[in-house]
Parts: structure tokens; C-alpha cells; sequence
């Protein structure tokens, strides 16, 4: 008994069990393997046993998918090089584009308030504690714990996790907090009179030196200001489908990108004063 | 006789990773507050039946585990899941007594404690339940325990474990 309690002392008040959790990890990793074989099994006779009409379709929409957004990246490609061009008139360090891996879902914390999920690429594959994950809608979380073989990641609605956005429209700065309920942030800390709106984009701000800036966060949903209170409160919507997604990417940020976006920050003077670190 | 020993020991932890399984399978998130104790329920199975076997060391193996299955803090499960034992150990005699129903009240009973221990342990950590949903698995569990009670109860007979 006493060794247990002192156990939950340890990992929880000095996180001195780190090696023992990734050992232990290893020991879980089958089970969550074999707990995703029905799931895996689906996706891949979906994959294997479809009809030849149904890959042509699939085909045809894919190549219709990739042209636009080929056609849509030429036109990024301008804007990185004006946005270069601008970076270096405003003597700023130019951003560099952030490198990716692909990761895939093996499972999710079985238990409701955490907001974890189990991934199938770990320390082997140079995933790192802190490292931001992504899906293709917006930013998902970060990692927490890594094994050899599999890691952890936190969601952004968990209850003990908070990011520091942005607005995308004018600059604001702020921190969103998990709320422990899947599907919704909470930003904390915004004055009443601070312009932010219904259907406002929240991107990263890259304050705080763990998260890129510039991944889209959150949809703005609700706004509550109440006179008698400091703060108003602001809900919003993961963009990401945190829930849905199977497949995730882990992002590899240059260490320059992360001073870039320190230095525009600092160049960009905004009147709201928030905590930076999460 | 040592080929049967080696063989219980086998049943005992199939069924026990049976249980994780069923503890870590993707369900729906409204569902995930309902989802039963498997491990519990598998180590009460097997401590009622088995007292000389499974006991207090194997539920705290069994509740590490499935911390770091769950993400939770290190010791939680574990903590749970060693006071289930000693109950489980204390009353193993009365429990065989009883009939499946009274014996799913008590599984609700030391399904409930499991349960406010995590809650308490989550607490310190400040991540616990706000409302009392966090009950909802004894509740689950004590309905699913005729069936784990019968399925164990075949497979111990068959496999003869002792």
C-alpha cells in the first residue's frame, strides 16, 4: 500500500518514473495492437476487396482532389517567395517549411477525462517529449510520453493542456485551455473589450517556443461578456478531428522557424498582456 | 502435476489480457464512461476462486499495467485495484456463498471503491470528473459479472486450473 502511494508521489509531484512508464509501454503495446485488429481489418478490406468501379471513382476524385490543390500550392509558392521577400525587408529570419512523419493510430486512452492517444511511431523513429501533432484540418496535441516503439500524445482539449493562439485575424494573442470535453477549447483570459468575433479563426502563435506558429487551432463558436465580469468568456471548436482522425502527423519544427516566429511576434506590439507559457 | 501448473498459470493470463483488451478497445466516446472494470472484474474472478494464487501482488502488477495503458498516473489503478483485493481476499469465503445476483451487488460495491480511488488519485492530479459519471463502470460492471462470472468459471473447469 505504502509503496504504491508513494509511487503515485513520485510519478505525479517529481515525474521521476520515466523510464519505468516507457518500459511499461512497451509491455501495453501489443494489447493496443490487438485491441485495433478489428478496426485494422476493416480498413483493409475496404481497401483490398472494393470494386473496380468503386477504386475508378475513388480514382477520378482523387486526381480531381490533387489538381486543385496542386493548383492551389503553385500559388502558395508566389506567396512563401513574397512573404520571404517581405521577411527580409522587415529584417526577420525567414520561415522555413516544417518537416512531417506520418503516424498512425493504434489507441486511444480508455479512459474519458483523458484525452490521450496511442500512436505507432516512437523513440526509434525520432519522435521526441513536446513534439506537436497535426492532422490534416489543424493541431491536435502533443506528445507526452515516448517508448521505443509507440508514444503518447496529449490532445489540446484535455483538461491539463493549454496553447497559446492567435487570432488570425488581427493578432491577438491569448491561451486556449483544454476543457476536458472532446469537441470544445476554452480561451481563457480575454478582456472584455478585446475584438474577437464568432467564426474567428485561432492559429498557433508559436509563443512559447513548443508549438510552430500558423497551425490552425480553433473556430471561435461562442462569446459571452458579462458586465460584471473581467473576462469574457470564448468558446471554441478544434478544427482538427480529433476523434475521427486515423491518420496523424508529427511535426518537426527547424529551430530557426521557432525564432522566426519569436521575432514577429515581438516586432508585431499588441496591447492584450497574456501568459505565454502553457 | 508441474504440466498442469504451468498450464493454470496460462489461463489465468489469457484471460487477463483478454480483459485489456476489452479495457483498451476503441468505443464510442459517449460509451467510454459506461465501459465495465474488465481487469477488475477479472482479478476479483480470480481471487475469489483462486486466493492462494491471485492476490495482492498480482493486482498490483495487474493495476500498473493498466496505468500505463491508461495514461494515468503511475500507481492509480494499482492503488484501486490492490484495496480491491484485500476486500476480495477478506470476504472470498462469504462471496462463494452467494448467489450470482448478490454477488454482482457486491462487485458493484468494490467496483464503486475502485472507482473513488481513481477519482481521488485523478483529483490530486486535477483531472477528475466534475459530476458522478466517473460511478457509471460499477454499475456496467456488476451487469456484465454473470457473464464473466459463468465464462471464467467454464474456462477454470476446463482447463482445470487449481
Amino acid at each position: 500500500m505504502l509503496l504504491v502511494l508513494s509511487l503515485i508521489v513520485l510519478d505525479l509531484r517529481y515525474k521521476r518514473l520515466e523510464t519505468t512508464r516507457s518500459a511499461l509501454d512497451m509491455l501495453g503495446a501489443p494489447l493496443y495492437w490487438l485491441a485495433d485488429l478489428a478496426p485494422r481489418l476493416r480498413d483493409w478490406s475496404e481497401t483490398h476487396i472494393q470494386s473496380r468501379s468503386r477504386a475508378l471513382e475513388e480514382n477520378e476524385r482523387l486526381t480531381r482532389e490533387n489538381l486543385v490543390l496542386q493548383g492551389r500550392s503553385q500559388q502558395m509558392a508566389a506567396l512563401q517567395a513574397e512573404n520571404v521577400r517581405l521577411r527580409g525587408l522587415l529584417n526577420s529570419t525567414a520561415m522555413l517549411r516544417d518537416d512531417v512523419l506520418v503516424a498512425e493510430l493504434i489507441g486511444v486512452s480508455p479512459d474519458p477525462v483523458r484525452h490521450q492517444l496511442v500512436l505507432n511511431k516512437g523513440r526509434n523513429d525520432g519522435v521526441f517529449v513536446g513534439q506537436p501533432l497535426i492532422d490534416a484540418d489543424g493541431l491536435m496535441g502533443q506528445i507526452v510520453e515516448v517508448s521505443a516503439g509507440t508514444s503518447r500524445a496529449l490532445l489540446i482539449t484535455d483538461a491539463t493542456h493549454s496553447i497559446p493562439v492567435q487570432v488570425n485575424r488581427n493578432g491577438v494573442r491569448a491561451i486556449a485551455e483544454g476543457t476536458g470535453s472532446l469537441g470544445e477549447l476554452e480561451v481563457r483570459h480575454v478582456s472584455a473589450n478585446t475584438d474577437i468575433e464568432t467564426g474567428d479563426l485561432l492559429v498557433t502563435s508559436g509563443l512559447g517556443g513548443r508549438f510552430p506558429g500558423g497551425y490552425p487551432v480553433a473556430v471561435v463558436t461562442a462569446i459571452e461578456r458579462d458586465p460584471g465580469r473581467m473576462f469574457a468568456r470564448v468558446v471554441a471548436r478544434p478544427n482538427a478531428a480529433l476523434d475521427r482522425s486515423r491518420h496523424v502527423l508529427l511535426v518537426f519544427a527547424p529551430e530557426s522557424t521557432k525564432a522566426a516566429a519569436a521575432t514577429g511576434e515581438a516586432a508585431a506590439a499588441d496591447s492584450t498582456a497574456t501568459a505565454v507559457d502553457p | 502435476m508441474l504440466q498442469q501448473e504451468a498450464h493454470a498459470y496460462w489461463v489465468i493470463l489469457a484471460t487477463f489480457a483478454a480483459a485489456y483488451v476489452l479495457a483498451v478497445l476503441s468505443i464510442p466516446h459517449w460509451l467510454m464512461w459506461a465501459r465495465p472494470e474488465w481487469v477488475a472484474l477479472a482479478l476479483i474472478y480470480w481471487t475469489i476462486a483462486l486466493p492462494h494464487r491471485v492476490g495482492i501482488f498480482t493486482g498490483l502488477i495487474a493495476g500498473l499495467l493498466l496505468d500505463s495503458l491508461e495514461g494515468a498516473a503511475l500507481g492509480q489503478n494499482a492503488l484501486a485495484l490492490v484495496l480491491v483485493t484485500l476486500l476480495c481476499l477478506s470476504l472470498y469465503q462469504r462471496l462463494r456463498q452467494f448467489s450470482v445476483l448478490q454477488q454482482a451487488g457486491m462487485v458493484f460495491v468494490l467496483v464503486g471503491i475502485n472507482q473513488l480511488v481513481c477519482q481521488w488519485v485523478q483529483n490530486l492530479e486535477g483531472v477528475g470528473s466534475p459530476t458522478l459519471l466517473f460511478l457509471l463502470p460499477a454499475v456496467s460492471s456488476a451487469l456484465v459479472w454473470p457473464l464473466v462470472l459463468y465464462t471464467l468459471r467454464a474456462l477454470r473447469r476446463h482447463y482445470m486450473v487449481t
